[in-house]
């Protein structure tokens, strides 16, 4: 063991002083960060990655159906309109598919939205592409406006064949003062 | 006789500036017997809110601010402080030491602890009330729908965790560096075992919850967003850091109490502890793996079947280490001269319903089983038995054993043993029930609940005031046994105690091996 100081009691002190800062930041550098990066390589919690999928041509499985059913949902405190236009879609794998979101701001001050979309089975979650998504950027809209935001989406042909039907839910933020405030959130 | 066996200073500032161990000790013992009467005066509260369905006394509100206060006051300010006063009192007179390695630190590790818990029960009389989002604190309860008092529960939580971090450090380095001389790892009493391992369970975890209060602080204020999907966080990070460091801190509150069975089992038994080795072993066990299991809390979250299937496993595996202390608490008690007097009485307490409690962890070890069983009265159930049977009993029990020692006066005898039957009555009473009503689906936190319910809810809350109407009775046993107990001067208070500790005059000195004693190396551990 290397001494660090020559008074073992300071010694062992200063280790374990180490030790717990170092725990510390391990939380901060370590814990929060690996989180992520588990959750997006693994699918976990249902989270779909949050980057366009580049599509390859991929043959459409035209002999199997998969029922998306699509939710919206507004977190607390959130006035805005927000729903599918479509509720249910069926779809073949391989198959590009398009469908949007009707979203509007009732009140008359400009406002800024964040969807955060996820996947229900959460193994479902990395056969689920999404090609283009309104999920992808933030979504401002002035005081009293609408607007149709467009989702487009692959469901992968190796989706496991017990799987006949999935759910995609978006929750929509207000991140508003978040934006004004210019706090960098992560 | 050369006067540099100075005694206390006088007065109040001999408390306040004291760096002894043993006025260390005494004070944290004090202080978390204070914080045990107020935790249980929330959770009188709790009972009797649910000693009928239908709301009666409080408002729900008011009723969540209770179950979170008497969770957050009993698990930090109830049994980690009694626990360190134990260490405080025993761990030098047990390896030898005159005093902790850092007294200085340790008076502040102390005495930064009042002012937390005054911070933390203040909330009370605050304006939205004290925290009510449970002892666990998940976000966005927390963080998002919390009372302003949030705030100051971090404060505390900030302060408390320092202050166990501080001790901590002091254990290990007093363990480490001052043992008399003679004194190896493999011959230390297992209390001093099991405490070094816990306190280096403590440097470990603490700073988890630092970590996650200091994140619930940031997106409370600063508008960060590590738990809020709105930002890009998520409200399961909390959970995943709150269990990394929370269920380390189940083993925190429990290796002490292992530590505290193992000697007094043996003394009672009149019998060297059964299998000394596997017992450190076991201990050092339960504690690396009290890092690999923490998903275990929270297997509803959602997670992938493989993620489910290694904490199921990482989890039932536990049950080996901890088998192999009760098999030798078992052991070390076969064929032994027992008697029962009242610290026997709350070991053998400890052991009965400690296993039961074990047995009901294994069930909600059980991945598919534990969604039948999450968040229901089984759960109190379970960690009741755990946590009060488990740490408080043992608790109890150093009490009645080493308070003979400390003061050098004897307890009431008959007094000490019908607090235990009360207790132990009470206890079972109170909760025994609370598994049939979980497992038929009553949930916990709630102040209300279906009528089918009622029966066991009443014998409950009859348990619960009988439990905490047989703590005063302690109390007032500890306070007449200081103020005029029989005296004893016997070395050895208990025929069958061994350990460095018994051969110090009783009472025991305000100051204790000056000069190292001499350890005797075929009387090796006690």
């Amino acid at each position: 063991m290397i001494r660090i100081n020559a008074n073992p009691v300071l010694d062992t002190m200063i280790k374990l002083v180490t030790v717990s800062i170092a725990m510390f930041a391990f939380v901060f550098v370590v814990m929060v960060p690996l989180y992520d990066v588990l959750c997006d390589a693994l699918g976990i919690n249902g989270k779909t990655s949050n980057e366009a999928y580049t599509s390859v041509a991929a043959q459409v499985d035209q002999d199997r159906l998969v029922t998306i059913q699509f939710v919206a949902t507004n977190n607390h405190g959130m006035p805005w309109e927000f729903h599918p236009t479509t509720n249910v879609m069926k779809v073949n794998p391989g198959a590009v598919n398009d469908t949007v979101f009707f979203a509007r701001n009732p009140l008359p001050n400009a406002m800024v939205a964040q969807a955060i979309p996820s996947v229900s089975p959460a193994r479902a979650a990395e056969y689920f592409h999404k090609t283009e998504c309104f999920c992808f950027n933030q979504q401002p809209l002035d005081g009293d406006t609408s607007t149709e935001m467009p989702l487009q989406f692959i469901v992968d042909q190796d989706l496991p064949s017990d799987i006949r039907t999935i759910t995609l839910s978006y929750t929509i933020f207000d991140v508003t003062d978040m934006v004004n405030s210019a706090v960098a959130a992560r | 006789m050369g006067d540099h066996h100075h005694g206390p200073a006088k007065g109040l500032s001999r408390w306040l500036f004291t760096t002894n161990h043993k006025d260390i000790g005494t004070m944290y013992l004090w202080f978390s017997f204070s914080m045990f009467l107020l935790g249980g005066f929330f959770a009188m509260v709790i009972r009797a809110e649910l000693f009928q369905p239908g709301m009666q006394l409080v408002e729900p509100a008011f009723f969540n601010q209770m179950t979170t206060m008497h969770g957050l006051v009993m698990v930090f300010g109830a049994i980690m402080p009694a626990f360190v006063g134990l260490a405080n009192w025993l761990i030098p007179m047990m390896i030898g030491a005159p005093d902790m390695a850092l007294p200085r630190m340790n008076n502040w590790s102390f005495w930064i602890l009042p002012p937390a818990f005054l911070l933390l029960a203040s909330t009370l009389f605050m304006e939205g009330g004290a925290p009510a989002f449970g002892w666990t604190f998940y976000a966005p309860l927390s963080t998002t729908y919390a009372p302003p008092s949030v705030t100051y529960f971090i404060f505390c939580i900030h302060i408390l965790g320092l202050s166990s971090i501080m001790g901590s450090i002091n254990i290990i380095a007093t363990v480490m560096n001052m043992r008399a001389p003679g004194m190896t790892y493999m011959k230390m009493p297992l209390f001093v075992w099991t405490w070094l391992i816990t306190a280096f369970l403590l440097v470990a975890v603490m700073p988890v919850l630092a970590g996650a209060v200091t994140m619930m602080l940031m997106d409370v204020h600063f508008g960060t967003s590590f738990f809020s999907a709105a930002g890009g966080g998520d409200p399961v990070l909390f959970q995943h850091i709150f269990w990394f460091f929370g269920h380390p801190e189940v083993y925190i509150i429990i290796l002490p109490a292992f530590g505290v069975v193992s000697q007094i089992i043996p003394a009672f038994s009149r019998k060297p502890l059964f299998g000394y080795d596997s017992m450190v072993y076991a201990t050092a066990a339960i504690a690396f793996l009290s890092f690999i299991v923490w998903a275990h809390h929270m297997y509803t979250v959602g997670m992938p079947i493989a993620g489910e299937l290694f904490f199921m496993y990482a989890t039932m595996l536990i049950a080996v280490p901890t088998g192999v202390k009760v098999f030798n608490w078992i052991t070390t008690m076969w064929r032994g001269a027992l008697s029962f007097e009242t610290p026997m009485l709350f070991a053998i307490g400890f052991l009965v319903l400690f296993t039961i409690g074990g047995f009901t962890g294994l069930m909600l070890a059980i991945a598919p089983a534990d969604f039948q069983y999450h968040d229901s009265y089984f759960v109190v159930a379970h960690f009741h038995y755990v946590m009060v049977a488990g740490a408080v009993f043992s608790m109890t029990a150093a009490v009645y054993f080493w308070l003979p020692k400390w003061c050098g006066k004897m307890y009431n005898e008959a007094m000490g043993k019908t607090h235990f039957w009360i207790s132990f009555i009470g206890f079972n009473l109170a909760f025994f029930p609370q598994h049939f009503v979980g497992l038929a689906g009553m949930p916990r936190r709630i102040p209300d609940y279906a009528l089918q319910f009622a029966d066991f809810n009443m014998m409950s809350s009859i348990g619960a005031f009988i439990y905490g109407a047989s703590q005063i009775m302690f109390l007032y046993n500890v306070i007449a046994t200081i103020v005029s107990g029989k005296p004893v001067s016997d070395e050895k208070v208990w025929d069958g105690a061994e350990g460095l500790e018994w051969t110090l005059p009783t009472p025991a000195p305000y100051h204790t091996f000056e000069t190292p004693p001499k350890i005797d190396p075929v009387h090796a551990h006690s």
